[in-house]
């Protein structure tokens, strides 16, 4: 079958030269360049001859030529791309005539080099079980510890855990109530669950399919994919993941048998029962749009509220209220998270609200999100549900509008938008969480070293 | 001075880009763009398992063929020769997460930006899984000023190792 016309007019321009390649007499290949004319009416290319008998290839011959590119820059090159084809070679007046019948291309603006490398995983897998074989013992791929523990974990992610833990904290503290013993064990518990889920949610991905049906994974998106890598093996991390969660639930009963058993023990059950049926059948909420909810109440009130309990042994309105804009962040760190890596949910049936929304209505979701957000925080520190200093939060307003602009310019381009919006969106999340706990913090001292406490301050 | 023409070797220090060709099961040539390496002394090619299907053809039949023939893919000067070498390809993978590191600074001089790259390998560990490519040279076919419009001088290299 005749490569299309359309196919071989894509190289009548932006190459220099074409190579031809054939087999010599001798069984060696012979490769030369050669100059080169498209007649894609004919679906014919017509090359030069090459001059000699050592690069002459013989009629009837079935060759190979490649036309590519790269444009040298100082640190390496860009702009590659390459197309071959294959055909039977024919003369035609003075020049050799090929009317190519398969074709293999790549080019770096159409395929990025990163989702090309995805691509193409499974044939690494097959090259290393055929090395295994002739070895007779398998052959897997390495990472180093340290890296391969980071990528497993995904613990840089556990600011979203920091954050909610620090802020249930400064609202007790505001009452009088503090222990950093407590803190720390409360932010051991949460990060421990935390990490369990992270890896939970890579057996569930590898298991229904999202991890190989996703080929624009980034930091920030697609998880770890140590599974799909075949750097770690599913059952490995079936079992750390099992070992995390049950470290976390010991701590959690410790701080409940210690500070109050069944309030902590119902907020402990809530966060881990939602944390596994995020991903886990039967419920996998994230499949069906529920991940956002899902994420803003494990990592926001459950997480706020639990960390509060622990040090003031109550619950109060300003612990809830206080939680509701870092869990709407958090929910929107998924969210964006999930742009890039709608093609590949959509395959494997993970129908978010980016796979469900169009862009619009994702851009338009995640601007009133940010709004409702920075009016609960201003709200909240004029009337004092919240003290007044948490209105420093507001200075990450340009930050919101950063992600904005990165999701209205790179909606399309998982790579763009992962260094223009999705690191942002994460220091988003941060950057509001830490300046509600500072400004818990300049309310604290400032009723503690103050004589008369402005209004402004407390 | 290595065992090659000279000519050949300074193309080979400077191109940035080679299509190096192998054949197919059939028999039938394969073509990949790729970065020649050459330390004065053995002529190298490096894939990353997740290109791999070249190191199961070169594994089935070793005879290759590797072409430099864009002039201006360098850092410097435009290159003043075309040059194809035919040759005995060997992949060396006793440990492909590290066997392929002895090339890796021939690899950044070409290519510098691959150190950083390297420093984050987390990022793309797949892509550094890799198998080394050896040509033994048989025969080198020199143009020059890069006219195929004229024949190649022709140099059998019978006695390299």
């Amino acid at each position: 079958m005749a490569v299309a016309q359309d196919f071989l007019r894509q190289i009548e321009t932006g190459f220099s030269h074409a190579v031809l390649a054939f087999t010599g007499s001798d069984g060696y290949p012979v490769s030369v360049a050669t100059r080169y004319v498209v007649d894609a009416e004919r679906g014919v290319l017509l090359l030069d001859p090459p001059a000699g008998q050592e690069v002459t290839p013989p009629e009837g011959a079935e060759v190979n030529i490649i036309v590519s590119h790269i444009r040298p820059q100082e640190i390496g090159y860009d702009e590659r791309r390459y197309v071959q084809m294959w055909g039977t070679l024919e003369r035609e007046g003075g020049r050799l005539a090929v009317r190519p019948t398969r074709s293999h291309s790549w080019d770096e603006k159409k395929v990025p080099f990163f989702q090309y490398s995805e691509v193409t995983v499974p044939q690494a897998h097959d090259y290393l079980e055929a090395l295994g074989r002739e070895r007779g013992r398998p052959v897997r791929p390495k990472l180093s510890f340290g890296w391969l523990a980071l990528r497993t974990t995904r613990a840089p992610f556990l600011t979203a855990t920091l954050v909610p833990v620090i802020l249930g904290v400064a609202v007790a503290a505001n009452e009088g109530a503090w222990s950093l013993w407590l803190a720390f064990l409360t932010f051991l518990g949460g990060a421990l669950v935390h990490l369990g889920l992270n890896i939970s949610n890579d057996v569930f991905d590898t298991l229904s399919g999202a991890d190989a049906a996703n080929t624009t994974p980034t930091q920030f998106s697609g998880g770890s994919r140590v599974a799909h890598y075949g750097l770690v093996r599913l059952r490995t991390l079936a079992l750390l993941s099992a070992v995390f969660y049950l470290a976390g639930i010991g701590i959690g009963l410790y701080l409940a048998v210690e500070r109050g058993f069944w309030p902590l023990f119902w907020i402990g059950v809530a966060g881990v029962a939602i944390s596994l049926a995020y991903t886990a059948p039967p419920l996998r909420l994230v499949h069906r749009g529920l991940g956002e909810i899902a994420v803003a109440l494990g990592f926001g009130p459950i997480m706020v509220l639990g960390s509060y309990f622990v040090q003031a042994q109550r619950f109060t309105f300003e612990a809830v209220y206080a939680s509701i804009p870092v869990a709407i962040l958090i929910a929107l760190v998924l969210y964006v998270n999930e742009i890039p890596d709608r093609a590949g949910d959509s395959a494997a049936g993970k129908r978010t609200l980016p796979v469900r929304l169009s862009k619009d209505a994702v851009i338009g979701a995640y601007v009133g999100a940010v709004a409702l957000t920075y009016g609960l925080i201003a709200a909240g520190a004029v009337t004092g549900v919240l003290p007044r200093p948490t209105i420093i939060a507001l200075a990450t307003i340009p930050l919101a509008i950063r992600v904005t602009r990165a999701l209205r310019r790179d909606y399309e381009d998982p790579y763009a938008l992962m260094f223009s919006g999705m690191g942002v969106n994460v220091q988003l999340h941060l950057f509001t969480g830490l300046l509600l706990f500072a400004g818990y913090m300049i309310s604290i001292a400032a009723d503690r070293w103050l004589d008369s406490v402005p209004v402004f301050l407390r | 001075m290595g065992a090659l023409p000279e000519p050949a070797e300074d193309v080979l220090r400077r191109a940035l880009v080679s299509e190096f060709t192998v054949l197919g099961p059939s028999g039938r040539p394969i073509t990949h763009p790729m970065i020649p390496l050459y330390d004065g002394e053995g002529i190298y090619l490096h894939s990353s398992i997740l290109f791999s299907k070249k190191l199961a053809h070169i594994k089935a039949n070793p005879k290759v063929s590797l072409a430099i023939t864009d002039l201006a893919a360098t850092h410097g000067e435009p290159l003043t020769h075309r040059v194809t070498v035919q040759g005995d390809a060997a992949v060396i993978e006793d440990d492909p997460h590290t066997t392929w590191q002895r090339i890796l600074p021939l690899w950044i001089e070409k290519e510098p930006i691959v150190k950083e790259f390297y420093a984050k390998r987390v990022a793309l560990p797949l892509f550094w899984e890799r198998s080394l490519i050896e040509i033994t040279p048989r025969r080198v076919l020199i143009w020059p000023e890069g006219s195929t419009e004229r024949p190649p001088s022709v140099h059998e290299l019978t006695g390299v190792a």
